[in-house]
């Protein structure tokens, strides 16, 4: 190793740590629970073209490529020249963001010494978009909330007060979500204000040496690790609940001399409620699917992610079009690894888990007039809750812990102090998990009444409750969810509905596949 | 002045120190594992006879541990059982429901310290604004307390949800229980850890419960060992916060001791900033498989309300188990002497998390140990004199050194000493950003075995100029036991918003902090003299994470509002315009403040004499090999100037100066290092 080989590797650790403290400062000042309690955001630096070169490790997958082609769609709108210092750039539009209305995504161009050197670029899922809100029941983009196409949201330092009163005017809570703005202009400034004093020390006056370097070198590294793959093409389907009808999700992966190509022919067309699934973010769960397999420890940039090809034809639920609903657009793409797992289990087998609960089971709930009638209390709450995660080829499954998703929970006693909610029961659900040598992870079961016995709603999101995550290699399936009253009633497992006064709702969430038959 | 004793006990050495007048008598023995008084009590015994007094004529005794760590760290506490809401057996279990390591299909979460056997659950349940809404069914914890009679227990933890806000559940469930079971030593949430999050309160209040029958035996036999040296002084407990307190409190609450050893580092590293008046400072620790890193700022410590012990996969954050404690803020990193240097995937030099201890050892020990380890850079840049390495008592293998890295390329300890150091800084980057400080302008303050080789080149990517090295760093958890304040802080969350502030109430729930802070810090200190700091945690309405705001007492809602935007202005860069700010937690603190040290002197001018030899030194920032001359610190007298490159050696570690720097010894005989413009 060279000595200016060595001085690059430094400078690569430094850059990955701007991004480290560029998304620490945005969960430390984020008002969104997904934010800051679960850890919902992503943060990266960029080159002048474009190009990611360094992303933070945080809890969201779905952002790894979705952000980074984000930039490039701000860069086609507004070009580098026309950017200057303190400017600062917004957009939530599903098809240029990062998959929904609820994802705010700022961009803004790094300065050094007067010169533009790159961009840096986070997102956080903001408290409330308005339109119907946490649901999966909208017909069209036009019901899920307020769409912010690329715009300036601050110029040399100056915030453009007019927009903030125009998002402001559209959302259920003006004061949180413009709370969020601020975070993540305050993440990029800290991110550029590091960068800078990095160039600074290091001598350099600009990111190209670097930028180069990194591309280079984690673009080798993914095609040495793929070099030593069998190639191929091999096939997979897994079939999960959908809304008005299952959904057939078909992958085609093949491994090829110099990238990894996954192609969704065959799978659904889109579907006529919120549970769509933009390409970009299909890509960015796909591309974390595989990326755990190959080169984990190879870091996110442009250099590594050009090497893992998606595609999708238009018009299906993976690649749905504008104007489609897509508000729960993770319901699709936290299945995509477990997609991608069937595959990759014939390439390579003994090194895949088998499939797991997959979506996140939050219990997103509320009241409030219009939704379950007057109280003297409105209010809306997401909880972050998982299942079981599908067992690992020489290990159980872990239970309650969500995969793809890397996000946290929000404590029982932090629900309970910001909304009128009692859980009175939070337990793993034994035996849930599917039998076999390695079993699946446990889901969990918990009961949720209002604190004073009023109504209140669910904005039901949940799948494996038709369909279970399938064992693997002979492993048992795993148990399947139920959402259902206290009283008895089971309830739909997507959609908007109400817990009537004095009832309680439970739910079971599901368990994880199992890995080869029980000895 | 008195005579006073400072006892560290680590995992591996259990150091002391005896303060006389005008003198200091410092002794290093083994430690014990199996009874760890003897090792104190022995050490004891060799300083007073170095000191020439007898036990009666010390007046203090300061104490720090890692028992309680390593008890945590090797699953050898007692066996514990909680006590929790029905529905809630699993919480400890499910934590986070966190994946810590995203691409690591591999993880595990920790193992919780109770197994689910041993997690009974009672009906019973308190509502998040203290409201009853279930009675403790006081039939079923006696059913339990029969079972946990016949499952052996020897320690329960209660944690009940929402205690920190009614307490009255733990309470009358720790009557039945003390009534019941009158030999098991109980831990209760709403006493260990009164604050929101039932994962991070039971964690902490199990934590305590573990190591609590072992702390307890190990305190008293303790006391009563020195009372057999004719020792009768007080003994005072160092706290992972930096303060001290009581044996007894010790004994109730021993899971704040679990980060004394480094606190007491952090204490000396204020002291040396105190004798140099510095104002921003960074304090570097580096010994065989960890550096930790801590900010000072104007004598103060950045503190924490929590940390994570015993990490158990791969020493990942995440991997361990949550203490909610008041801590000095540190950070702390798998980077140290022994650590084992690799090339990954990409042909990237990883270091650590690893280590070869001192079992096996670095290569150059010629212990058995063939991988690669800073040590081995070291000594192949020239950092390290093989001769002369633990004054003389043991040689380094250099051949051992070159053979274990034959496989890494001939520049590899070059780049591994880069790369450690870039892995520290980075860590001080980051530690410094959460803190809203930057490292660079501050000086640095270096102990531990391995920090003084890597100082100079640290601070330079720190953008730091000044790198100071004390004295007797080798011992210098011990010597910071010595400055520690006497203090105790208490906590209390409790959710409120400033529209609906209640001064009074606030005033009355401070007053009853007070009591319960005195009544520790009385038993070590008197009365008049002590410092109450109040502080609320403080965030936007919506936020999820607290600042620390300081308060004064009496304060109206308007000035807590103005205090809040103030803070949350110096750390983030910009407040936010119409929000509400609330407070989360309360916190009081009461100490006795130590008096800062005099300010040192500037010694007139010395010779500095001839080097004991020249070296061969190679400056990883540059590349380039220059001959360094080889000085012994003891040869060196205040007000010696040397220029870099230069080796300062002595018993417990080498100072590299490197080409570019100078070092002086100020008036305490410590080594200044300065870059040059």
């Amino acid at each position: 190793m060279s000595q200016n080989d060595i001085r690059l590797q430094v400078m690569w650790n430094r850059l990955l740590s701007v991004v480290e403290e560029q998304a620490k400062t945005l969960v430390r000042t984020a008002f969104s629970t997904s934010a800051r309690e679960a850890g919902d955001i992503s943060a990266g630096v960029f080159d002048v073209e474009g190009r990611m070169l360094a992303q933070a490790v945080t809890g969201t997958p779905g952002h790894i490529n979705s952000m980074a082609r984000s930039v490039k769609h701000f860069l086609a709108k507004i070009p580098a020249a026309e950017m200057k210092e303190g400017d600062h750039y917004v957009t939530n539009d599903p098809w240029l963001g990062t998959g929904h209305l609820y994802d705010v995504v700022v961009t803004s161009p790094a300065f050094h010494k007067g010169k533009m050197v790159g961009l840096f670029s986070c997102t956080v899922h903001v408290v409330d978009i308005g339109g119907i809100g946490l649901s999966p029941d909208g017909r069209q983009i036009f019901h899920e909330g307020v769409r912010i196409p690329i715009m300036p949201l601050a110029r040399e330092g100056v915030v453009d007060q007019w927009l903030i009163d125009l998002i402001r005017a559209n959302v259920r809570e003006p004061v949180q979500v413009e709370g969020d703005i601020y975070a993540l202009m305050a993440c990029n400034e800290t991110g550029e204000r590091r960068l800078s004093a990095m160039l600074e020390e290091n001598g350099l006056d600009d990111l190209e040496v670097l930028g180069e370097h990194i591309i280079a070198r984690s673009r080798e590294a993914m095609l040495k690790e793929i070099a030593v793959l069998p190639k191929g093409t091999w096939k997979s389907h897994m079939r999960i609940d959908g809304m008005e009808a299952p959904i057939d999700l078909h992958a085609t992966l093949t491994i090829a001399e110099d990238h990894i190509a996954v192609d969704y022919a065959g799978t659904s067309p889109q579907s006529g409620f919120g549970i769509n699934c933009p390409l970009c973010y299909t890509d960015a769960y796909t591309a974390f699917g595989v990326r755990c397999i190959v080169g984990p420890e190879i870091p996110n940039n442009a250099g590594s992610l050009d090497l893992i090809r998606v595609t999708a034809p238009e018009g299906s639920i993976v690649n749905a079009l504008f104007p489609a609903a897509v508000n729960a657009r993770s319901t699709m793409g936290h299945m995509m690894p477990d997609v991608v797992f069937g595959a990759l289990d014939q390439a390579l087998p003994g090194r895949v888990p088998a499939e797991g609960t997959s979506n996140l089971w939050n219990l997103k709930l509320g009241a409030g007039q219009g939704l379950t009638g007057a109280t003297a209390r409105p209010f809306m709450a997401t909880m972050f809750h998982s299942g079981g995660a599908g067992a690992r080829p020489a290990q159980d499954g872990l239970s309650a812990t969500p995969y793809p998703s890397g996000v946290k929970n929000v404590p029982v006693e932090v629900t309970e102090t910001v909304a009128p909610l009692v859980v009175w029961r939070k337990d793993l659900r034994d035996g849930s998990g599917g039998e076999g040598k390695y079993r699946g992870g446990d889901g969990q079961i918990m009961e949720v009444a209002h604190r004073h016995g009023e109504a209140f709603g669910i904005f039901a999101t949940f799948e494996r409750v038709t369909y279970p995550a399938r064992g693997r290699h002979g492993g048992a399936d795993g148990a399947k969810g139920v959402v259902k009253l206290g009283s008895g009633a089971v309830l739909k497992a997507k959609g908007f509905q109400v817990i009537p006064a004095g009832d309680r709702l439970v739910v079971e969430m599901p368990g994880g596949g199992g890995m080869f038959p029980k000895e | 002045m008195q005579h006073r004793l400072a006892v560290d006990i680590g995992g591996t050495f259990t150091d002391l120190v005896l303060e006389a007048p005008g003198r200091t008598f410092s002794h290093k023995l083994l430690t014990t594992p199996d009874a760890p008084e003897r090792a104190v009590i022995e050490g004891t015994r060799i300083l007073l006879r170095s000191a020439g007094v007898e036990g009666a004529a010390i007046g203090l005794v300061l104490h720090g541990t890692t028992l309680a760590t390593n008890a945590l760290i090797e699953r050898k506490g007692a066996r514990t059982a909680l006590i929790t809401t029905q529905g809630f057996r699993d919480s400890i279990e499910i934590a986070y429901e966190h994946r810590f390591a995203q691409y690591d299909l591999t993880m595990e979460r920790p193992v919780p310290l109770v197994p689910r056997a041993l997690r009974y659950t009672v009906p019973e349940r308190i509502a998040a604004d203290g409201g009853v809404l279930l009675e403790l069914d006081e039939a079923a914890l006696r059913e339990v307390c029969a079972q946990a009679r016949a499952d052996g227990v020897t320690a329960i933890a209660i944690c009940f949800l929402h205690s920190f806000t009614n307490d009255a559940h733990e309470r009358r469930a720790a009557e039945i229980v003390a009534e019941m079971l009158p030999e098991v030593s109980l831990s209760l949430s709403c006493e260990v850890c009164p604050e929101v999050r039932e994962y991070d309160r039971a964690s902490t209040t199990i934590a305590n419960a573990y190591v609590r029958p072992l702390m307890d035996g190990y305190l008293a036999g303790i006391e009563e060992g020195l009372r057999g040296l004719g020792l009768n002084a007080p003994v005072l407990m160092m706290m992972s916060s930096g303060g001290l307190c009581t044996v007894g409190a010790a004994r109730r609450f021993p899971v704040r001791l679990v980060e004394s050893g480094p606190a007491g580092g952090a204490i000396l590293a204020r002291h040396v900033a105190a004798q140099n008046a510095l104002d921003r400072v960074l304090a570097f620790d580096m010994g065989g498989t960890t550096a930790k890193l801590t900010l000072i700022d104007h004598g103060k410590f950045h503190m924490a309300r929590s940390f994570e012990v015993a990490r158990a996969y791969r020493f990942v954050q995440g991997s361990g188990l949550p203490i909610r404690i008041p801590v000095i803020e540190l950070v702390e990193i798998g980077a140290g002497g022994g650590s084992i240097a690799r090339h990954d995937s990409l042909g990237r030099i990883q270091i650590g998390p690893d280590s070869a201890g001192s079992k096996p050892g670095p290569a150059c020990y010629g212990l058995g140990g063939t991988l690669p380890t800073v040590t081995d850079a070291d000594l192949l840049l020239g950092r390290l004199d093989p001769e002369r390495f633990a004054g003389g008592t043991m040689r380094l293998h250099p051949a051992a050194s070159e053979q274990a890295f034959a496989a890494m390329g001939t520049s590899a300890p070059v780049g591994v000493a880069e790369i450690v150091d870039e892995t520290m800084a980075s860590a001080a980057r980051v530690h410094a950003v959460e803190n809203g400080e930057d490292t660079a302008g501050r000086t640095m303050i270096a102990f531990g075995g391995a920090a003084p080789l890597h100082a100079a080149r640290l601070a330079q990517k720190l953008g730091i100029a000044k790198v100071l090295v004390p004295r007797g760093a080798g011992v210098g958890s011990a010597h910071g036991f010595l400055q520690a304040p006497i203090g105790f802080e208490v906590v209390r969350t409790r959710y409120t918003r400033l529209d609906t502030l209640d001064e009074a109430a606030l005033e009355t729930m401070f007053s009853e902090m007070r009591a319960e802070a005195e009544e520790v810090v009385l038993q070590a200190a008197t009365r008049e003299g002590l410092v109450e700091t109040r502080t609320a945690f403080m965030r936007y309405r919506g936020q999820g994470h607290e600042i620390a705001v300081p308060l004064v007492a009496g304060m109206a809602a308007t000035a807590l509002h103005d205090a809040f935007v103030a803070a949350y202005r110096t750390i983030f860069g910009r407040a936010i315009p119409g929000l509400q700010p609330e407070v989360m937690t309360w916190a009081l603190s009461l100490a006795r403040p130590v008096g800062d040290p005099a300010v040192l002197a500037v010694p007139a001018p010395s010779d500095v004499p001839a080097p004991l030899q020249r070296r061969a030194l190679t400056d990883p920032a540059t590349g380039l090999t220059q001959e360094a001359a080889l000085h012994a610190r003891d040869d060196l007298a205040p007000g010696a100037l040397l220029r870099g490159p230069a080796l300062i050696i002595e018993d417990e570690t080498t100072t590299v100066v490197p080409a570019g720097w100078t070092a002086r010894i100020n008036a305490a005989e410590q080594i200044l290092l300065e870059l040059l413009p």
